[in-house]
């Protein structure tokens, strides 16, 4: 019975979902492994303290709690100070990170600081023994390799959306633990954390992502996706390498092989014929709706369900549809 | 200014991959090879700080079989003086056993800057870039899409989910490259023709310990049941309530 670790990724004094999920996975992998403690380590400016609740409601029964006023935005080195010092110490069988832009930085640090090894942007997990077995979709999602981390603690990083988090709810105790090092050692300086548009949802967070391809013809119809998203509520917009090339859409949207790589519930591609690049980003996606006036894209290789025909008429009428559920509910 | 860049040589993405008898590697036959896409940005980086800021060298080096020595000679000929081929039979999935490696080699080499891609696009992992700069003790910025680099001091942006940062860093550091920020170049003919005569030094990799390796590689299961609901418009009725009664995700 070992205890598990895992990082709650926060930003601007707020939980992401990410951290839910590497929450989630980690009391999967202690129930699996005789119901070990989950440790959760949250580290931000002082007042995240009153975050702990919610992890505990995911499975936490430990928040380790580092405020610092000089921790408002991520900072790479004392995150990864903290969070290496703390599994140094603890005994913890496995430790979970978020494959997010954060997570993707500072997991590969704490590994390093521990001289252990790291899975990335893992999709599955199953502790086998003495090894952790985590899968993870590589050459641009055409080959899925089953690694065996042996080192201990072994660290994962979860794809964003892959693990579903889950309430399991119990009352968390909270640990108040100093920074690994003195923030003002940090050589790595945040100076400015310029947010999107906070009415949109962010690809990694939302349940459902409709996303545009070359077929919209040009950036003006991506009104067309985005009334469909608006539509279905939780959803957001993304688009393929073509059309962020093309800047129909900004760099920031692109799913795909250089891009997002998303797992979200629901998946529509709108006029996308499927590329290589583009599919690297979504097979992952539980369900997915192809409308393409191609009937041999390769897209509806991947798709559960496909329309094949017009998107400029197709499209119109799927939104209509789905208002008429919504408002019907 | 002197700039080390790490190059790996990856798999042509376009082709059909199938899996090796032993069930954990590539089969070999019809693979092509070439430079993975962030490296040759991370290249194109250096070479245009050097170009901008000289003097300065950019040197290249890769881990793995003599195949990398292609690599190498095509860094070379889009720009880089020099490249050093640290050589190994198969190249780990471990990044801590290759960072191990790459910070035996780097760390007395006097460099300025050491970059590598955001991650190679063979194994998606991109864990080798800050886990050699944690081996060195510098500073790391990952996935950077805009750079300025001043007076041995450092500015980036890193693009994260919805938001993106500024992040200040002092030299020397350890960078690694997002798309975006440039194209790589084509090696002009001249280029080629002087990268045959550039120095290509081969030394054994230091390989770390490898904790982390393949247990399995499997071509994904091809998804089932997929189908086409319909052509055109009329067929959205019959998909609003598959995806409502059957996939129950709306």
């Amino acid at each position: 019975m070992g205890a598990m670790f895992a990082f709650a990724e926060s930003r601007g004094g707020e939980l992401r979902k990410v951290a839910y999920e590497a929450v989630t996975a980690a009391r999967k992998a202690a129930d699996a492994s005789g119901g070990g403690e989950v440790h959760a380590l949250l580290v931000g400016a002082p007042g995240l303290a009153g975050r702990a609740g919610e992890l505990g409601r995911y499975g936490a029964d430990v928040v380790i709690v580092v405020e610092h006023a000089a921790l408002e935005r991520y900072s790479p080195e004392v995150c990864a100070a903290t969070a290496a010092g703390r599994l140094r110490s603890g005994g913890y069988r496995a430790a979970f990170f978020a494959a997010s832009a954060q997570g993707r930085d500072l997991a590969p640090r704490a590994a390093a600081k521990l001289g252990t090894s790291l899975a990335s942007d893992v999709t599955e997990f199953e502790i086998q023994g003495d090894a952790v077995l985590a899968r993870h979709p590589a050459y641009t999602g055409k080959v899925i390799v089953t690694l065996r981390l042996t080192g201990e603690p072994a660290l994962l990083s979860l794809r964003p959306g892959a693990i579903t988090a889950a309430e399991q709810p119990r009352t968390a105790r909270v640990e108040r633990a100093a920074p690994g090092i003195d923030p003002a050692s940090e050589r790595v300086v945040v100076k400015e954390l310029s947010q999107g548009s906070a009415t949109l949802l962010d690809l990694g967070e939302a349940p459902v992502i409709v996303s545009g391809g070359r077929g919209l013809r040009a950036a003006e119809n991506f009104k067309l996706v985005e009334d469909l998203a608006a539509a279905i509520g939780n959803a957001a917009v993304g688009a393929t390498r073509a059309v962020t090339d093309d800047g129909w859409r900004p760099p920031t949207d692109q799913i795909g092989q250089t891009g997002r790589l998303v797992s979200p519930d629901l998946y529509i591609a709108v006029g996308i014929s499927g590329a290589i690049q583009h599919l690297a980003g979504m097979r992952t996606a539980k369900t997915i709706v192809a409308i393409n006036k191609d009937k041999d894209a390769p897209i509806f290789k991947v798709a559960d369900y496909g329309i094949v025909g017009d998107l400029f008429e197709v499209v119109p009428r799927l939104t209509q549809e789905i208002l008429k559920v919504r408002r019907g509910q | 200014m002197k700039i080390a860049v790490c190059l790996k040589r990856v798999p042509d993405m376009e082709l059909r991959f199938s899996i090796a008898t032993d069930r954990k590697s590539l089969d070999q036959g019809g693979l092509k090879y070439e430079m993975g896409d962030f490296d040759g940005y991370a290249l194109e980086v250096a070479l245009q700080l050097v170009e901008k800021q000289g003097p300065g060298e950019v040197v290249v080096l890769s881990l793995g079989p003599d195949g990398v020595q292609e690599t190498l000679r095509k860094g070379l000929a889009m720009g880089a003086a020099r490249a050093v081929h640290l050589k190994a039979d198969q190249v780990p999935f471990d990044g801590m056993a290759i960072a191990h490696a790459l910070a035996a080699e780097l760390k007395d080499g006097g460099y300025d800057l050491v970059m590598f891609g955001r991650m190679a696009t063979d194994t998606a992992s991109g864990t080798v870039g800050p886990m050699t700069a944690e081996l060195l003790d510098l500073p790391c910025v990952t996935a950077i899409s805009q750079l300025e680099i001043a007076g041995g001091r450092g500015t980036a942006r890193r693009d994260l989910e919805g938001a993106a940062e500024t992040v200040e860093f002092t030299l020397p550091a350890v960078l690694t490259i997002d798309e975006g920020i440039a194209r790589a170049r084509l090696a002009s003919l001249k280029g080629i023709m002087a990268a045959k005569k550039k120095p290509l030094e081969v030394k054994p990799a230091q390989l770390g310990e490898a904790r982390l390796t393949i247990e399995a590689m499997a071509l994904p299961a091809e998804r089932t049941g997929g189908r086409i609901v319909g052509e055109g418009a009329d067929a959205v009725p019959e998909l609003v309530r598959l995806l409502r009664t059957e996939a129950k995700v709306l």
